[in-house]
């Protein structure tokens, strides 16, 4: 996974009612906590995992976010949620 | 205690239908007057907007066959609007490249295609229609506009030996996702049960050609796959539990619990164009009648394993089907005094020959008197 982007047909957006950030798939939708938004707002098929990390390390004065951008990237695109804009 | 949020609105747009699938969850009397009425294009964007105000996320756009409202694209845009997730399922028919433009433009976001059998000769039999080929050409359609598509099957015992067939022309076809619904045993597939009853033979084969296409396709493909209840020894939370998660709206603007609910007899059923969606959700007798667990008989209300919220006493209209009594443990449960019924319905599978889904009273048949001694149908 290099340039990672949202899968065909997923859909980032905060319910109101719930007060909640969701990723809204086809007939279902996945939890997102305050992290989790920051990375896959990020991820447009044209960043690397790497420019993301950057992203956010400079947007948290610095703090060394690799291994948890990382690994949400992984579980992401384990449930087929991120794909890669690269290929 | 105040009633969940529902996730998602089953919006049942028309009973037409260019199909007539022998295991249609509509009910069997869709050709009655009560149902002729469909809601008028302005009734259903009120009611986006109210289900969006309750917390409904997901929509699905279905019937019947919803490509015959002339409003579609309007609905989808009003989906769009209300900004709630818009699913089509059609049966793809109707589904051609210019229409399907118009519905993406509109902002419809995800499509279903149903697939009565990957067999060309097997799938316009089974859908009494011949619509394979408008199938795969829809299907088509709808992965060059770049919808995600989720192609769905309906399994049942005529069909299910082709599932190593149907998993690879789902890969073919570039779909997200394959939809393996065991037919479930309500509306027209009861009065078809013995010709639609699988064995276990071809459960068990079913299953290992899906754990197979998993190994070798990966996550490219995603397959939903669950064993039918009736090869179950505890019951599902049938709806995600009655009341908590989603709502059925009839073409006439009924509002139901789930699409079998109509066969509850004494359920009273409030409609959109006489209240607000949300006293129906939260209030109305209907929705009331089983949520939660306040409701229960034993064994469910002194469930020794502990699922009284897990699986809500599972499937109401099964209970009522089998047992007779709709407040009933599902007789899946092993601990239901009846799940023998169940154990004996699996050994049911007679006859090959189909009773087709029609608005009219099918020839030499009473389709009525099917449905009205249906809680003794064994």
């Amino acid at each position: 996974m290099t340039r990672p982007r949202l899968a065909t047909g997923a859909r980032l957006r905060y319910d109101e009612v719930r007060e909640e950030h969701l990723l809204l798939v086809p007939e279902g939708a996945v939890r997102l906590n305050p992290t989790a938004v920051q990375v896959l707002e990020l991820c447009d098929g044209e960043r690397s995992v790497e420019e993301i990390v950057g992203v956010l390390s400079t947007r948290y004065d610095g703090a060394d976010v690799g291994e948890d951008v990382r690994g949400l990237v992984e579980a992401m695109a384990q449930k087929g949620l991120l794909v890669d804009g690269s290929a | 205690m105040a009633a969940p949020k529902p996730f998602t609105l089953i919006a049942e747009l028309s009973y037409q239908c260019p199909l007539h699938c022998p295991y249609c969850s509509n009910p069997v009397d869709i050709g009655h007057p009560k149902y002729r009425g469909e809601l008028e294009t302005e009734d259903w964007i009120r009611v986006f907007g109210e289900a969006r105000g309750l917390g409904v996320l997901q929509l699905a756009l279905t019937g019947g066959e919803p490509m015959l409202r002339r409003d579609l694209v309007q609905l989808c845009a009003a989906a769009r609007d209300a900004d709630l997730y818009s699913s089509l399922i059609t049966a793809g028919t109707l589904f051609t490249r210019e229409r399907a433009e118009a519905l993406k433009a509109a902002g419809l976001d995800h499509v279903q295609i149903s697939i009565q059998s990957p067999d060309r000769e097997e799938n316009d039999r089974i859908g009494g229609n011949r619509s394979f080929e408008k199938k795969i050409a829809a299907a088509r359609a709808a992965r060059e506009l770049d919808f995600p598509l989720t192609i769905n099957c309906v399994l049942h015992r005529q069909n299910l030996d082709r599932i190593e067939e149907l998993l690879d022309l789902t890969l073919e076809l570039g779909a997200q996702r394959l939809e393996l619904a065991n037919t479930q045993y309500y509306g027209w597939a009861v009065v078809n049960q013995e010709a639609l009853m699988p064995t276990w033979q071809q459960l068990r084969r079913g299953e290992e050609a899906v754990k197979r296409f998993r190994e070798r396709v990966g996550n490219k493909v995603d397959v939903l796959w669950v064993l039918p209840d009736f090869y179950e020894d505890l019951p599902k939370p049938c709806m995600g539990g009655w009341g908590r998660t989603a709502m059925v709206l009839a073409p006439n603007g009924d509002v139901l619990p789930c699409q079998a609910a109509s066969t509850i007899p004494g359920l009273e059923f409030a409609n959109v164009l006489e209240h607000p969606l949300e006293w129906i959700w939260n209030e109305s007798d209907a929705f009331a009648r089983f949520r939660g667990t306040g409701w229960m008989q034993e064994p469910c209300r002194s469930c020794p394993l502990g699922r009284q919220e897990v699986d809500w006493g599972g499937c109401r209209c099964q209970a009522l089907r089998l047992t007779g009594d709709a407040a009933a443990t599902d007789p899946v449960c092993r601990l239901s005094p009846n799940h023998e019924l169940v154990v004996s319905a699996r050994e049911s599978a007679q006859t090959e020959e189909f009773l087709y889904r029609t608005t009219k009273r099918p020839h030499g048949s009473d389709v009525g008197g099917a449905r009205a001694s249906s809680a003794n149908y064994f």
